[in-house]
């Protein structure tokens, strides 16, 4: 999200704490929801698909929330305004081809009418289908989750995006030379897959509360947590949309200054660091140990300030409707050991792979007769590894998640071997071992930040050596002849 | 007892305030803001002036030169009793497009290790993008507090029509410098030339200034990397060559060739140079691309057609032979392969061809 992103949003927002309540006011909240998913659809060098895109989330969030509610609930009012609502925004995008010279909402100028309608009208049939099949067939669930993952796959693989850039461009007549795995860039999947299947799991597991159709897509494209989080879980998320929420005067404080703080770390202080952050070409250039040292705690802050700034900013905007989403970040650099760190970095993501990875990995192992370090290892190894993943299946991700899982273990044996050896009663010491925690969780927090900072092992290698003054600087080509 | 506050006051308040200070902005015109630099204090000072327009060059152009200079290693650098300083001032092939710090001309002569009157040589690149003799003027007027020992100035025919002396987007940001340097100089130039950008009270609140102050901060901010890299330019994988192939055009901007050339340029403006200092001053007339393409025997170059160079080469070794100006004039020093993009870019080799005859004039000029 831009600044003019951020400020329409809270505008908007405002608009509609100010005039709407109950039903109306999620009605809006929906509309306004599915028009963002178009809006902050960055740009995409196939044709239309800035718009094919947005309409393929928002067939996703309708057919998981058919699979996912009682048979027939379709029929209800309040669910078939809400139908009427999404198919009501998709046709507006798309009708601002006739109304406007130049496109406003999407990035290019949406295809015509009649492929719209007709998008709707497959769409509806498809959803149709796919409900009647789910009703009969148990696994439709899993199937749902198994193509939600799939998809995550083929984003996150930059092989696979550009097997699929090739594929679509053959499709579409266009020159294959120029396909780029970032050619198809899906705008917050990543959280919108994780919001499905946790509600897609939740079903199966028989958790999962009734929620109408315009509660259950305004919680997965919820505009002010699209593109970076953090990620809800649908019941507290409902829980709030269905709240009688009159904005008072200390509510708009308390957002606006959750905002402004927001801003300023994501536009002030991230931005500024991004321009000396460590990056592939820096790494390739810094001559000196120090300064690496530096350009890595620039990227530590950056990467902190960035992601937290945009959760204020989240979180800001969605309190002026009463939506309390929750906190993704509490100060995880001030933390004494690694496994605070994770419970304070990300915190709804850990969260929702400690649900749904994590707690069952750790009851199907305890199955198998293996010794509890080996249980434990494999566990915190596997849950990184997965993490890194959903950061993209590249090696550098990879190599972050063993990392992570690593050091977990590690501290988590340390801690049990400590525990049990030594009692410290000196208050000082307390302190120094606290800040000598702090200083060792952080440094290899950072540490880490290289391996995902840098797209190439190597070149994280190259950093590290540097780091610890084991490297001559890289030759690179500077100036000519 | 700590009181929560209201937001209709809170709102009004930070509104006026913000207001208050937007308005009150142009009060702190008059102050220096941009010598206030953490280069030459927490990172080394640049080794040539700050420009260019690609974040991957860890620079950027701005019309500050207060800011300018007190990013430069000229200006954190204390002479020493046996330091022989020696400034260059030019143009974008002083300043070194495409060439790193230790390629460009600067760079060369420091390497060379040469002494002067029996000091070592040690050359700062004051040299600067965009070819205008006034903004070479206003650059050698405020490095001459920093105590140099000799000037070398390189120039060339497109640094002297009268029509490109506001061009430069930094002479044409600067007024009051210009108005200064109009006024000291006494040069025959109208102060309120509509070229140069005039401060009005409105285009000098916070909101107005906002890009130049965010240039300033992003400006210490390039410190990081520059120090860590030593990298201060972009240097792309490959570069369009310098044109060769010409139409057959023998026009130079609106320059009529029945009159005579020296009435059309901006003589003016290299004399005030010339007599800003009494310092030794060695005039260069800066190698050029001599291309063998279509209708070279019209055009040297892009910028040269034959008739005019060659008539102002005559006018400057004239000019500067009436006023016993030392003078090279190293036209056709540089074999036009060792060009880069333009005709007055050269190769690290090319540089070299050039670095040894300034070497060569700036030690005999002792002698």
């Amino acid at each position: 999200m831009g600044l003019t992103q951020i400020l329409a949003s809270i505008l908007t927002i405002l608009l509609v704490a100010i005039l709407t309540r109950g039903t109306s006011r999620v009605l809006s909240l929906l509309a306004l929801s599915v028009l963002a998913v178009f809006w902050f659809q960055p740009a995409v060098p196939l044709r239309s698909f800035d718009f094919w895109i947005p309409s393929l989330t928002i067939l996703l969030v309708v057919a998981v929330w058919f699979i996912t509610s009682q048979t027939g609930a379709w029929k209800s009012r309040q669910n078939l305004i809400g139908l009427a609502v999404i198919a009501g925004a998709i046709t507006l995008v798309g009708l601002t081809r006739y109304i406007f010279p130049d496109p406003i909402i999407t990035t290019t100028t949406p295809p015509r009418l009649i492929l719209v309608i007709g998008f709707i009208i497959i769409a509806g049939i498809s959803i149709a289908a796919f409900t009647f099949l789910s009703r009969r067939l148990a696994f439709t669930v899993t199937l749902a989750i198994i193509l939600l993952l799939a998809i995550l796959l083929i984003l996150k693989s930059p092989i696979l995006s550009l097997q699929l850039s090739i594929f679509l461009r053959e499709l579409t007549g266009r020159s294959t030379d120029t396909a780029s795995a970032l050619d198809f860039r899906w705008l917050g999947f990543s959280y919108i897959s994780f919001r499905l299947i946790h509600v897609l799991r939740d079903k199966q597991t028989g958790r999962l509360p009734e929620l109408s159709l315009p509660e259950f897509a305004t919680y997965v494209v919820f505009f002010p947590s699209l593109s970076a989080g953090p990620i809800d879980r649908a019941e507290r998320f409902a829980t709030d949309l269905r709240k009688d929420f009159a904005l008072t005067q200390d509510e708009t404080l308390q957002a606006g200054q959750r905002i402004v703080i927001g801003l300023f770390k994501k536009f002030v202080i991230a931005d500024a660091l991004a321009l000396m952050a460590l990056n592939d070409t820096l790494a390739t250039q810094v001559r000196y140990t120090g300064w690496m040292w530096i350009i890595l705690y620039a990227y530590t802050f950056q990467i902190y300030f960035d992601f937290s700034g945009y959760t204020d900013i989240a979180i800001g905007i969605a309190r002026l409707v009463g939506i309390k989403l929750p906190e993704n970040f509490t100060s995880p650099y001030t933390k004494p050991n690694l496994t605070q760190f994770w419970n304070s970095w990300h915190i709804t993501l850990t969260q929702w792979i400690r649900s749904y990875f994590f707690n069952p990995f750790n009851r199907w192992i305890r199955g198998y007769k293996i010794p509890t370090w080996t249980m434990l290892l494999l566990g915190q190894l596997s849950t990184m590894l997965l993490i890194g993943l959903w950061h993209g299946v590249t090696f550098n991700f990879i190599l972050w998640g063993i990392w992570h899982g690593l050091g977990l273990f590690i501290q988590n044996r340390w801690s049990d071997f400590a525990k049990k050896r030594f009692v410290i009663s000196n208050p000082r010491l307390q302190t120094a071992l606290n800040v000598g925690g702090i200083l060792l969780t952080f440094h290899f927090v950072a540490l880490g930040w290289v391996f995902f900072a840098l797209s190439e092992p190597t070149l994280s290698w190259h950093v590290i050596k540097m780091l610890f003054g084991v490297a001559i600087p890289s030759p690179f080509g500077r100036g000519l002849g | 007892m700590q009181t929560k506050p209201r937001l209709y006051p809170l709102l009004l308040k930070t509104t006026l305030l913000l207001v208050l200070f937007n308005f009150a902005f142009p009060l702190l015109s008059g102050l220096p803001l941009g010598k206030l630099s953490l280069y030459n204090k927490v990172f080394p000072g640049r080794e040539r002036f700050p420009f260019g327009e690609n974040q991957r060059g860890y620079n950027l152009s701005l019309f500050d030169l207060d800011a300018m200079f007190a990013a430069h290693i000229l200006v954190g650098t204390p002479k020493s009793d046996d330091e022989f300083r020696v400034l260059l001032i030019g143009d974008s092939s002083v300043w070194g497009t495409l060439l790193t710090p230790e390629q460009n001309l600067a760079g060369q002569l420091n390497s060379q290790n040469i002494s002067a009157c029996e000091k070592n040589v040690r050359a700062y690149n004051l040299g600067y993008p965009y070819i205008s003799l006034l903004q070479e003027l206003m650059i050698l007027d405020e490095a001459l507090q920093y105590q140099p020992d000799m000037i070398v100035w390189l120039t060339t025919l497109e640094s002297f029509p009268k029509e490109k002396q506001f061009g430069a987007p930094l002479v044409a940001n600067s007024p009051e410098r210009v108005k200064q340097l109009i006024t000291n100089y006494q040069l025959p130039l109208d102060p309120n030339d509509p070229a140069l950008n005039h401060p009005t009270t409105l285009n000098q609140t916070f909101v107005s200034r906002r890009k130049d102050l965010a240039n300033l901060i992003r400006l210490q901010l390039y410190g990081v990397p520059w120090s860590a890299t030593g990298i201060d330019q972009f240097y792309p994988e490959s570069y369009e060559p310098a044109q060769t192939d010409f139409e057959a055009d023998d026009s130079f901007y609106d320059i009529k060739k029945s009159e005579p050339l020296r009435d059309q340029l901006s003589l003016e403006i290299l004399d005030a140079g010339l007599n800003a200092t009494d310092l030794p001053m060695i005039l260069v007339n800066e190698p050029i691309l001599i291309s063998d393409g279509a209708n070279s025997d019209i055009r040297y170059n892009f910028f040269y057609p034959r008739w005019a160079y060659d008539e102002y080469r005559v006018m400057l070794a004239e000019y500067t032979s009436s006023r016993n100006q030392p003078y090279l004039d190293l036209w056709n020093l540089v074999p036009n392969d060792e060009f880069t993009n333009s005709g007055v870019h050269l190769t690290p080799f090319g540089e070299s061809l050039l670095a040894e005859q300034v070497g060569d004039a700036i030690q005999n000029f002792c002698e």
